[in-house]
Order: C-alpha cells, then sequence, then structure tokens
C-alpha cells in the first residue's frame, strides 16, 4: 500500500504503477459530466477551484446539511468515468491535474494525456459509498452548485487514507486494456 | 394513504442501507474464492466493509440510489392512483431525509429540482391478484449498472450467433465481455429472450426480483443460467473489472414470446450494491412483513 499525499507533484506521480494500491491524503475536487462539459465549452472556474497539481474525482455525493448549518458527506463513491473521455486529456493538460479518480477506466486519449502530462488514473471501489464518505473528513467548500445542483456540482472535499488502485499510469499502461485483451481471448476458447 | 407512505418509507430507507442477505452471502463466498493479496480480494473486502457500515449507519450503500422501481402485487380493490401518490410522497421524503440523492434530472432543462419526482420517475408496475395481499417491491438501480446493459437482435453476424440459444449464450456473453468492471462488478445479470424493445428490458429488470439462489423451473434456460454463471467465473475480468474469480453473482434468463420478425435478447446488468427489498402490507397499509 503506497500513502499518495498532497503536494501531488509529478515526480510522485511518475513513480506509480499500475497495479498498485494507494491511500490518498489531501484535497479533492468532485467534477463530473456538467462540469466537464462545461469545462470543454471554455467555461471559467472560480478562483478558489485550485486544479493544478490537483486530483479531480468523478463523484456525485450525497451531501447533507447537519445541526449546525455544515456540510456533510454521507455517501461518496465514484461515477463511471468513460462518459469524461472525449474532454478529459483536454482538461488534464490545460488544468493541470495529476490524478483523476473514477471508476469503470478511460480511453486512449486519457491514457496518452497521463503519460505526455504526468497524471494517473484512481480506481476506486464503486459502489462503496460509505467506506470512501468515511475517508472525507471535510466539505471545504462547494462550487456551481446552483448552476448544476448537488450531485455535478464541485465539491471541495478533505479526503484522507482514501484507497484507490492505480489503473493507468503515467507510463502507457492501462490495466483495463490488459483484462479485457485477455478476457477477450479466454471467451474466445468458450465459444 | 398516510400510513402506506410511512411504510414506502421506511422500504425505502432499508433497501437503500441493507443489502439482500442472498446477495451478501453471494459476496462473502466470493471473498473467499479469490486468491489472497490480490486487489480483487482488496476491493471485495472495501465491498464487504461498505455493506456493514451502510446498515449500521442506516445510510446508502451507494450514493447512485438509483431508478426507483416498485414492483406492486396488489389486490382489485386498491385504489392505484392514491398508492402512486402516497409513493411519490414518501420519495420526497425520503430523498429530504437523505435516503434518497437528489437524483432525477430534467432531461430537456437539465435541472434537477431535488424531489426525485417527475415523468418517469418513481416507476410503479402494479399488478391486481384475487388475494388481499399488498406485496410491495423495491428495486435501486443504478445508472452505473443501467449503461452497460444490451439490447441484441438475432442473428447477429458479427457475433456468429443465431436464432436458437446457443446463439443466446454467445451475445449474453458479449455482453459480459463488454461491461467489464464497469458496471460495478461482480454483477448479476437479468436477461430477456424474446418481446419487443420495451418489454425485453421490462422483462429482463423483473428478473432481479428473483433471488440468487433460486433456480430457473424451465430446465433450457436453468442449463443456460449455470452455463453463463460458470463461463463469465472464468474469463478473468473479476471485482470492478481488477482481474480475478468472480466476475458474475448469479444469472437470471426469462423467454418470452416475440413476432416472428423480431428475436431480440435483453440483457440488464445490475450491480453488486443490489439493491432490492420488499414488503407486505396490511390492509391499514402498516407493514405486516418483510420479503427477501
Amino acid at each position: 500500500m503506497i500513502q499518495l499525499s498532497s503536494p501531488f507533484t509529478e515526480t510522485k506521480i511518475r513513480l506509480l504503477n499500475v497495479g498498485e494500491e494507494v491511500l490518498i491524503t489531501g484535497v479533492v475536487f468532485t467534477g463530473r459530466d456538467a462540469v466537464h462539459k462545461y469545462l470543454h465549452e471554455g467555461g471559467r472556474l472560480p478562483e478558489e477551484v485550485r486544479l493544478r497539481d490537483g486530483i479531480l474525482y468523478h463523484c456525485g455525493p450525497v451531501v447533507l446539511k447537519d445541526e449546525h448549518s455544515n456540510w456533510k458527506v454521507t455517501a461518496a463513491g465514484p461515477t463511471t468515468s468513460i462518459r469524461e473521455e472525449p474532454y478529459q486529456g483536454q482538461i488534464i493538460r490545460e488544468f493541470g491535474i495529476r490524478g483523476v479518480i473514477g471508476k469503470g477506466g478511460m480511453g486512449d486519449k486519457t491514457l496518452a494525456a497521463c503519460r505526455e502530462f504526468g497524471c494517473v488514473y484512481l480506481h476506486a471501489v464503486g459502489g462503496a459509498a460509505q467506506v470512501l464518505a468515511e475517508c472525507v473528513k471535510k466539505v471545504r467548500n462547494v462550487y456551481l452548485l446552483e448552476k448544476f445542483g448537488s450531485p455535478e456540482a464541485i465539491w471541495e472535499l478533505d479526503v484522507e487514507n482514501f484507497p484507490a488502485v492505480v489503473t493507468m499510469d503515467a507510463h502507457g499502461h492501462s490495466l483495463h486494456k490488459e483484462v479485457f485483451a485477455a478476457s477477450q481471448a479466454e471467451l474466445a476458447k468458450h465459444l | 394513504m398516510n400510513a402506506i407512505q410511512d411504510s414506502l418509507v421506511e422500504l425505502i430507507r432499508r433497501t437503500t442501507a441493507e443489502i439482500p442477505d442472498d446477495v451478501q452471502k453471494a459476496l462473502v463466498d466470493s471473498l473467499e474464492r479469490e486468491k489472497k493479496g490480490t486487489i480483487a480480494e482488496s476491493a471485495l473486502k472495501i465491498i464487504d466493509r461498505n455493506i456493514a457500515l451502510a446498515r449500521q449507519k442506516s445510510q446508502p450503500i451507494c450514493q447512485d440510489t438509483g431508478s426507483i422501481l416498485f414492483y406492486v402485487d396488489c389486490p382489485v380493490r386498491l385504489d392505484q392512483i392514491a398508492f402512486e401518490d402516497a409513493a411519490c410522497l414518501a420519495v420526497k421524503r425520503a430523498t429530504k431525509l437523505g435516503y434518497l440523492r437528489q437524483n432525477s434530472v430534467d432531461s430537456i432543462t437539465g435541472i434537477n429540482d431535488g424531489t426525485n419526482v417527475g415523468l418517469g420517475s418513481p416507476i410503479l408496475h402494479f399488478h391486481q391478484h384475487r388475494g388481499e395481499d399488498i406485496d410491495v417491491r423495491l428495486v435501486l438501480k443504478g445508472g452505473g449498472c443501467e449503461n452497460v446493459g444490451a439490447q441484441y437482435s438475432l442473428p447477429s453476424e458479427k457475433l456468429q450467433a443465431n436464432r436458437d440459444l446457443e446463439g443466446c449464450r454467445k451475445v449474453i456473453l458479449d455482453a459480459v465481455l463488454q461491461a467489464q468492471g464497469k458496471g460495478c462488478g461482480p454483477g448479476i445479470l437479468g436477461v430477456c429472450i424474446g418481446g419487443d424493445r420495451a418489454t425485453g428490458y421490462e422483462f429482463s429488470k423483473r428478473q432481479f426480483l428473483r433471488v440468487l439462489g433460486d433456480r430457473n423451473p424451465e430446465p433450457e434456460l436453468d442449463a443456460l443460467e449455470q452455463d453463463i454463471l460458470k463461463t463469465a467465473n472464468e474469463l478473468g475480468i473479476g471485482p470492478m473489472g481488477f482481474g480475478g474469480k468472480t466476475t458474475l453473482l448469479g444469472v437470471k434468463i426469462c423467454a418470452v414470446n416475440r413476432l416472428p420478425a423480431s428475436y431480440f435478447v435483453s440483457i440488464s446488468y445490475m450491480c453488486w450494491a443490489y439493491r432490492r427489498l420488499g414488503v407486505t402490507l396490511k390492509a391499514d397499509g402498516q407493514i405486516e412483513k418483510w420479503l427477501y
């Protein structure tokens, strides 16, 4: 198990390899379908959303206000990442993102951007909303809430020991491609 | 209808937070089968911990609390309009309470009004019977697994699948291959052979009301279910597509009549976070017993 703590520098990221398990500690920003489309179309981010050398989390959390009016994340697993494939490579380059957390993996454009820029894809366990919500220690802020609604807003979260697996690294390797090829070959034997 | 509304809120609360026993058992069995020290094992351990935590905290197993699908078996006397109104109010309340995420978006404007109630949400399927019981089953099906569902029209030249059970086998296994881990595996397949495009998917989803350990009364379909399960688990896709021994936890297949011109095989994929519970309601709307 590798501790991956902020600052998320290019050096740290380039040392990671496919198949390694990491525990992430630091700030992550959520962003999913609406945010990706918005950024792709030239939408502006509030200044406080500092994505450079940051981690973007494909997640639409359940967030409630507690009795003191503080936001509290009650469920926060990853959403399917492949929907962001048309936009992700460009966003990694333009905003300087070092890590993308999601589920299901991404395609060749993102893999190329990871290699070129120094970024990794970190696969969290889909559906594990409670284990992952426990890793969210604080909601630091929320942006574009009115515009996009709660699941699609940008939530700035402090996470601690958030578990994920490197499934696409900065060396051009993708566990998803490997497993697909191996399972396809295996299936051919059963037909 | 107030008592019915209360009962439905409770049904929603437990369905979002508690995995049915048959599914949990299948997950525990698969954890024992996976090779120690692999990322497949790690993923299943996290899943196992997540199930316990959700139940203990009474919070959603998965943040995507899914499409809300009610299946209601009811006596002729039940006022279905009033029942639907009660169900909509129960959904609104459950959303306010955080049992359900604000999960329903206007497809034209993109606006999420935060209630989970609108055209197409929730969905209620009524089925009348001559008895007195009101059985309400609820399935919450997340979008990640819904997106990997597939419908094939046979024959398929590409997959060399003809209009027979062997052809069905080929396309079902192709759906497993294409899904990989994207639908949050290990998954469960609900399959319908036949029907039209709409009813095919509808019947495929209805298969999720079956418990994992049951056997198909139709011998040919039973054999196909067992075969697909065994073969899929030899493909090495594994939990979350990380590689490993458990790709599917179950396969449920039904067949319905079709037109001579059509031969659809409709495949719905359910994630491991398989949320399905049910209740029998008393005449006054209170919960009499839990199903599953």
